[in-house]
């Protein structure tokens, strides 16, 4: 029998490695694009946890609309890095600085 | 039993993917682990009784998401030494910053209240029990509306996926309307006065 408090701690845990990723690979923006889904995934698991747990389905259909939201978001990510990869011939984010910001 | 001895399984498969996919050199390789870590969760989703979006997680991710993943990896031709510096710099933030996060986590997941009664009475579901069915049943009578906004997120994404990575030569021999419309005689024809030559 699996118990919330086990899923919840999983789902922290993914959440905190994606986080340490973000930090740790700043200069590649494919790994970043891989951690935010890695923390999309996270988020998900909590839903259908609750759902599970609190017989309901709701939550299901929310992770239903967050997995569209998240496929839109990787492919337009993709797009805007195949773009920047034509423009700049590196994927470094340190090379986004032409506004100057 | 077997079911949390299955669960322990996959949930340590999972994070040790998840673990990989941060710190692998190689794009490739932190892709394909991503890869696994998304086939180990949709097996802990199916523990959880959520056995559509487990498919689903499967065929949308691992089948679509991920692949493009690897193609636009592949496409690009990524010099490694630079990506990786600082790697080694950001190290001891990223690890503070995760323990901080996790320690904030476990003080309020481990607290009391998600031990409560609430959380514990399972629903318990008949073996033809559909969870496809009832998702549906949800989806397209509550949730309708937002069902057609997620349809047109996703239109909205292809184009502008399309749009952005189309490179901008051209591609066919089209022609301006409104050109033609204005064009003028002297700009087609030109005459042009010349001897008359003789017969041989």
């Amino acid at each position: 029998m699996i118990t919330l408090p086990e899923v919840l701690i999983l789902a922290a845990l993914l959440f905190c490695i994606s986080v340490a990723g973000i930090f740790l690979n700043r200069k590649n923006v494919i790994i970043l694009l891989m951690c935010i889904e890695l923390m999309l995934l996270s988020v998900n698991m909590n839903f259908i946890a609750f759902s599970h747990f609190l017989g309901d389905i709701h939550g299901q259909v929310f992770v239903f609309f967050i997995l569209t939201v998240a496929a839109a978001e990787s492919a337009i990510g993709l797009a805007i890095l195949v773009v920047m990869f034509r423009n700049k011939e590196t994927i470094n984010v340190d090379a986004l600085d032409s506004m100057k910001g | 039993m077997i079911e949390q001895v299955v669960f322990y399984l996959f949930a340590s498969m999972l994070l040790l993917s998840a673990s990989m996919v941060v710190v692998m050199k190689n794009p490739i390789h932190a892709a394909l682990f991503l890869v696994l870590s998304f086939f180990s969760s949709a097996a802990i989703w199916l523990l959880l009784q959520a056995e559509f979006l487990a498919i689903a997680l499967v065929l949308v991710y691992v089948g679509a998401v991920m692949v493009l993943f690897l193609f636009v990896v592949m496409m690009l031709d990524i010099n490694l030494v630079t990506i990786r510096e600082g790697f080694a710099r950001y190290l001891p933030v990223g690890i503070i910053v995760a323990l901080l996060m996790v320690t904030a986590m476990g003080l309020v997941v481990g607290s009391n209240y998600f031990m409560s009664e609430n959380y514990m009475a399972v629903k318990e579901v008949s073996a033809d029990h559909s969870n496809t069915r009832e998702l549906g049943l949800t989806l397209y009578t509550e949730y309708l509306y937002q069902f057609e906004i997620a349809g047109a997120i996703l239109l909205v994404a292809i184009i502008a996926a399309i749009s952005l990575s189309m490179s901008k030569a051209k591609l066919t021999k089209s022609k301006n309307p409104g050109d033609q419309v204005f064009v003028k005689k002297k700009d087609r024809l030109r005459v042009i006065k010349m001897q008359a030559e003789k017969k041989e």
